[in-house]
């Protein structure tokens, strides 16, 4: 497999190292490798709602500097993948675009030319990797644990970005990698909802009233944890899950993982080597369920 | 009561502006079905949410009252609505367009002023201090740039160049 860069954004670097640690442990040992690159900066994301163009000339400054390592971007935030996909698409496909931005970054010393491909880890794991070479590299089926996906909406859309490798409307993706690991995906209605992690700074009671009902409808189907592949929306439905429930006068105590996360202990490594002591809703019963130490 | 609306020359000039932003380019292919409004989870927590009426308010030419709204900064983007939009209007694209005529008009929501404050002297929302190095070290994860002056010079030179 050809190596990658992998792109961090804002978030998950100093709030979510769990979500970094598992995925680089994961990647490696799935003979992935990664470029790194230490100035990428912000995707241009939070940007794009104040003014697109500056937020196209960010997305294009952090594609040019992938594409000074000659590699394609691995993004591990759904929001970072979106705006990077979809303004590398642009700038490949529509020259006078591409001149325009050029235009922009000539003053830090970079042009880009429009050649490098974006993809989020989940998407390389299905697509490069391959279920296949999962299953083999599961040592310890995660039987008896019953896994909700929740898939982010910029993993799946605009699907127009996207070239087909999920659907928007009834995503697998992610619940055949939770199904190599042994566990059960469980499917539930809203399982394409949005968490509402993009109002959380704008009005944050709406953005909870958002990602409770997720919650509420997890808690019903008695599921052992989440399944996510985005630091935001784990910011909404763990780092927030307390504020839902003294809020919303409720209880959860459901556990949150990255993806890697529960494909690493299925690979059979140590639960603190994935990062499990970071997250703050203790996952020790979804563990020990499996048969896991925690 | 609530006056007739009119739709005057100013009205339709409105419905030019945001034609001619990036984004806004599919709003006459709108019939008001209401597909959007249907498939939108903020308007499934917050009745008061809804796109169909921000894509009606635009096409009417209600400039002051669209901008001025709290709605389109409400817009969770999601794309679900634009997934789902028989006509291709693109909604997700349209609010974004909107946002950014308001930010023209100077109207800008303080989350976004602090969080393009953040990115244009650190290039990011959140600052890599020496401590969070320090952090990743022990973590055994590589180090990152603490600031990227690139980003100044990016805002700069474009149309957030006074947003400080």
């Amino acid at each position: 497999m050809k190596p990658y860069t992998l792109f961090l954004g804002c978030t998950i670097p100093v709030r979510a190292q769990n979500y970094e640690i598992s995925t680089r442990k994961v990647a490696s040992a799935l003979g992935l490798e990664f470029i790194h690159i230490p100035n990428f900066t912000c995707c241009g994301y939070p940007i794009s709602s104040l003014n697109e163009m500056t937020a196209e000339a960010m997305a294009a400054r952090n594609l040019a500097l992938a594409e000074k390592e000659g590699a394609d971007i691995c993004a591990i935030c759904t929001a970072c993948t979106g705006v990077l996909t979809e303004v590398g698409k642009k700038l490949a496909e529509d020259e006078k675009a591409r001149a325009e931005i050029n235009k922009r970054l000539k003053p830090v010393g970079l042009e880009y030319k429009g050649t490098v491909k974006v993809k989020h880890f989940a998407r390389i794991l299905h697509e490069e990797v391959g279920l296949k070479k999962i299953a083999k590299a599961v040592t310890r089926q995660l039987k008896g644990l019953r896994i909700a996906p929740h898939y982010g909406c910029h993993y799946l859309k605009p699907h127009e970005i996207y070239e087909g490798f999920d659907s928007p409307e009834d995503p697998r993706t992610i619940d055949d990698i939770i199904a190599a690991t042994g566990a059960e995906s469980v499917s539930y209605m809203n399982k394409t909802r949005c968490c509402g992690g993009a109002l959380l700074a704008v009005d944050e009671n709406l953005a909870l009233k958002i990602s409770k009902e997720k919650l509420d409808q997890l808690k019903a189907l008695n599921v052992d944890a989440i399944g996510l592949v985005c630091p935001f929306c784990s910011v909404m439905y763990e780092s927030n899950q307390k504020k839902i429930e003294t809020t919303f006068e409720t209880s959860y105590n459901l556990p949150v993982l990255y993806l890697p996360q529960i494909l690493g202990l299925a690979m059979g490594m140590d639960a603190k080597d994935l990062g499990f002591n970071m997250n703050r809703v203790k996952a020790n019963a979804a563990l020990q369920k499996a048969g896991i130490n925690a | 009561m609530a006056e007739p609306i009119k739709i005057d020359k100013e009205a339709l000039s409105f419905r030019d502006e945001v034609l001619n932003t990036p984004g806004g380019e599919h709003l006459l292919r709108c019939f008001a079905c209401g597909t959007c409004t249907a498939s939108c989870p903020v308007r499934e927590v917050d009745e008061n949410y809804n796109p169909r009426r921000i894509i009606r308010m635009t096409l009417l030419g209600m400039r002051d009252e669209v901008l001025r709204s709290d709605f389109i900064w409400h817009c969770s983007t999601c794309y679900t609505c634009s997934e789902r939009c028989p006509q291709g209007v693109h909604l997700t694209s349209i609010m974004r367009a909107l946002k950014n005529i308001a930010v023209r008009e100077g109207i800008i929501p303080e989350a976004y002023r602090m969080q393009a404050k953040s990115i244009r002297a650190m290039g990011k929302i959140y600052e890599i201090e020496d401590f969070d190095n320090k952090k990743r070290a022990r973590l055994g994860l590589p180090e990152l740039e603490k600031k990227c002056p690139d980003l100044e010079a990016i805002i700069a030179q474009g149309e957030l160049k006074d947003l400080k």
